[in-house]
């Protein structure tokens, strides 16, 4: 591909849609982790007394379920990434890949 | 190996993939020779024999470089993610969270966390950009838009350092743990790790190690499921009763109050700094996704679209894995702790501490020993071997792709070579990288390599992932400030370790006090290599720098779309 083609791709608004669509989703996603897990570890780090103190009354403590919660809350993230992955990006995918394909492929440049 | 007494395997195997609990400064030396365990080794025999024959197999199907380092990209993406998580369910993982869980409770929990939430990062932001711009390994990622000579070199080398610390100190914990499960002496044991592995990679390539990787996983989760089952249903399936339980035997087997032992429940000694807790959070969190064997496995399926089915998969075995090493730490609290069978009276009479027989490390093992006797104890033990056999054959591919596609291939010849000579030379790198491996490992022997294993986890944080991830993502990157970039945070992270107290005090012996007070380098090394990323390359005013920043257009649109895409599943 020239950089005419690029551009003409980068200026199609079925790519940034679906560009901005997949920005959007990963950082989302990401920025949850982050904050979550680095909470999580400044609480590790700061706030000994409240994840050793109890969670119901009982022997489990709030660093328990905190922990385990952020094992589930990975899969629970990685379960929401792929299934909009799967429902709406990668048919918006195969939609701008029909389109621009047509770009790529001018004058037999690939 | 019933009845014979196992001793002092240190807590050394904890610190191959926990480094900062190293810090005591344990010696994997202390090992001793077990008596012959049958079980076990018929056990381990037969899972031998088994991927041999997948090898020769594999063998059949391995002719060009495409299959021998990404089985032809033919791996779906469910195998995939299997294979991902067998990498990642190392024997260290296994035994030494179990054994964490077992001595401190709630910081085994922070280690499983660390190593968990790696993943999603992994999935959200390079799996399948990963995918769309590489062939072969992460090199050819980086030197996408960059200049190929310098890129390539620096990746390879940093992707070697981490393969060579992280196959030593497997190599290692491979001789102790055989030495001490199957009553093998410790050079035979590492000499006969060496040969398997050898033999997966240079006749059977990615497709075999792929394959030893997905029945490695399917025993390690189904031995460790049945674990977990049996503890659960021993405490009527209430987390909370297994709590009860443990606190109450923790506190009559460690001779210590309940006050003392409900101290369990929440983090304890591990992170006692809280710099040192970020630290060790960021590097955990952070080297998973810049570790070469790894993300090797992300060129073996086809599209990116597998990519993200195999973490996602990967992710759900990877922290279901971990939910079963917190239940089965439990679990030999309540049923190892007080069981005068595994406990090493003669030690603690001298420690005045629990003491396992075979050490702490072992507590997963008799753990299986308490719930289905000997022979589900033999078959726990030779998954432990087949973990490291499977998890060092990958990092060896991984180890030879840098030498003969990137410094061979693409920095020596530039690209001028044929697919036939490629193959020699990454046959060759297979033998000499499984030499070096088996000198180094009985070179080794008596060190306390557990620091290496956190250089590897480090290197990885400090000067892969942030190459990786600026180059896919920020426009400005250059070629100069990618190298300064990965060069500060390779030899930083590897300067702050050997500066800390883990090396400088404990394994060199230099002086009392270490120049490092901290552990863990990536809370330092990690920002300073993307500052050094970003301004050697926003200073960089020459025409090259000015050619890469416009060549990231091209690199964005095939990133997103993955058009122009080498065909990996053309055979």
């Amino acid at each position: 591909m020239d950089d005419s083609q690029v551009q003409r791709i980068l200026n199609n608004p079925k790519f940034q849609e679906m560009v901005s669509k997949k920005r959007r989703l990963s950082w989302t996603l990401t920025a949850i982790m982050l904050f979550v897990y680095v909470g999580f570890m400044l609480l590790v780090g700061y706030n000994k007394p409240f994840l050793a103190s109890s969670f119901s009354g009982g022997i489990t403590t709030w660093g328990i379920p905190l922990g385990l919660g952020i094992i589930v809350l990975s899969f629970i993230l990685c379960g929401v990434y792929s299934y909009i992955a799967n429902n709406t990006l990668d048919p918006l995918n195969k939609e701008t890949l029909k389109e621009i394909e047509a770009i790529a492929h001018e004058k037999g440049a690939n | 190996m019933k009845g014979s007494s196992l001793r002092a395997i240190s807590i050394a195997l904890v610190g191959l993939c926990c480094y900062t609990v190293a810090v005591a400064g344990p010696d994997l030396g202390a090992a001793e020779q077990q008596a012959t365990n049958w079980p076990a080794i018929i056990m381990f025999m037969i899972f031998v024999g088994f991927t041999l024959l997948i090898t020769k197999w594999a063998a059949g199907q391995t002719q060009s470089t495409e299959d021998f380092y990404t089985a032809g990209g033919g791996i779906s993406g469910f195998q995939n993610g299997l294979a991902i998580a067998g990498d990642y369910m190392s024997a260290a993982s296994f035994l030494g969270i179990s054994a964490l869980v077992f001595s401190s409770g709630f910081d085994g929990l922070l280690y499983s966390l660390g190593f968990m939430v790696g993943w999603p990062i992994v999935l959200f932001l390079i799996a399948e950009r990963l995918r769309n711009l590489g062939k072969f390994n992460l090199s050819d990622v980086v030197s996408f838009r960059l200049e190929e000579k310098p890129v390539r070199t620096l990746a390879a080398c940093s992707s070697l350092v981490v393969v060579a610390f992280y196959l030593i100190a497997q190599m290692v914990g491979a001789g102790q743990l055989i030495k001490l499960l199957f009553g093998l002496n410790y050079n035979i044991a590492v000499v006969v790790v060496g040969l398997l592995m050898t033999a997966y990679v240079l006749f059977g390539g990615m497709l075999a190690t792929t394959w030893v990787q997905i029945i490695k996983a399917v025993m390690l989760l189904s031995g460790a499921t049945f674990m977990a089952f049996m503890v659960m249903k021993s405490v009527d399936f209430s987390f909370s009763n297994m709590f009860t339980q443990a606190i109450g035997v923790y506190s009559e087997a460690h001779k210590t109050g309940m006050g003392d032992a409900l101290k369990i429940m929440g983090p304890g000694k591990l992170t006692e700094n809280p710099i040192d807790a970020l630290s060790l959070g960021l590097a955990l969190m952070f080297g998973t996704a810049g570790l070469p064997h790894i993300l090797m496995r992300f060129f073996t399926v086809k599209d990116a679209k597998e990519a993200r089915k195999s973490v996602v998969v990967a992710t759900g075995f990877i922290g279901y894995f971990y939910l079963l090493t917190f239940i089965i730490g439990f679990g030999a609290i309540l049923f190892v702790a007080n069981n005068p069978q595994f406990l090493d009276l003669a030690k603690m009479a001298v420690t005045g501490k629990l003491e396992l027989v075979g050490g702490n490390n072992m507590a997963a093992i008799h753990l299986s020993e308490a719930l289905g006797g000997d022979l589900f104890m033999g078959f726990i033990s030779a998954v432990a071997f087949a973990t490291i056999l499977a998890v060092v054959a990958g990092l060896t591919l991984s180890g030879v792709s840098a030498i003969s596609h990137d410094l061979y291939a693409n920095v020596f010849k530039k690209g001028q070579t044929t697919p036939e000579s490629e193959m020699k030379v990454s046959r060759y790198a297979t033998l000499g990288l499984a030499v070096f491996a088996m000198i180094l490992g009985i070179l080794f022997e008596k060190q306390n390599v557990a620091f290496m294993v956190g250089l590897a986890f480090s290197v990885a944080a400090c000067a892969n992932f942030p190459v990786l991830v600026l180059s896919m993502f920020w426009k400005g990157l250059t070629t100069r400030g990618a190298v300064i970039g990965g060069i500060v945070g390779l030899v930083g992270a590897v300067g702050l370790i050997v500066l800390s107290k883990a090396v400088w005090v404990d394994t060199l012996g230099i002086s009392e006090t270490a120049p490092n007070p901290f552990n863990g380098p990536a809370l330092f090394a990690m920002p300073l290599s993307f500052l050094c990323c970003w301004f050697f390359s926003i200073t960089d005013k020459s025409a090259r720098a000015e050619k890469e920043r416009k060549a990231f257009d091209a690199q964005f649109v095939r990133s997103q779309t993955g058009i122009g895409i080498s065909g990996a599943s053309d055979h």
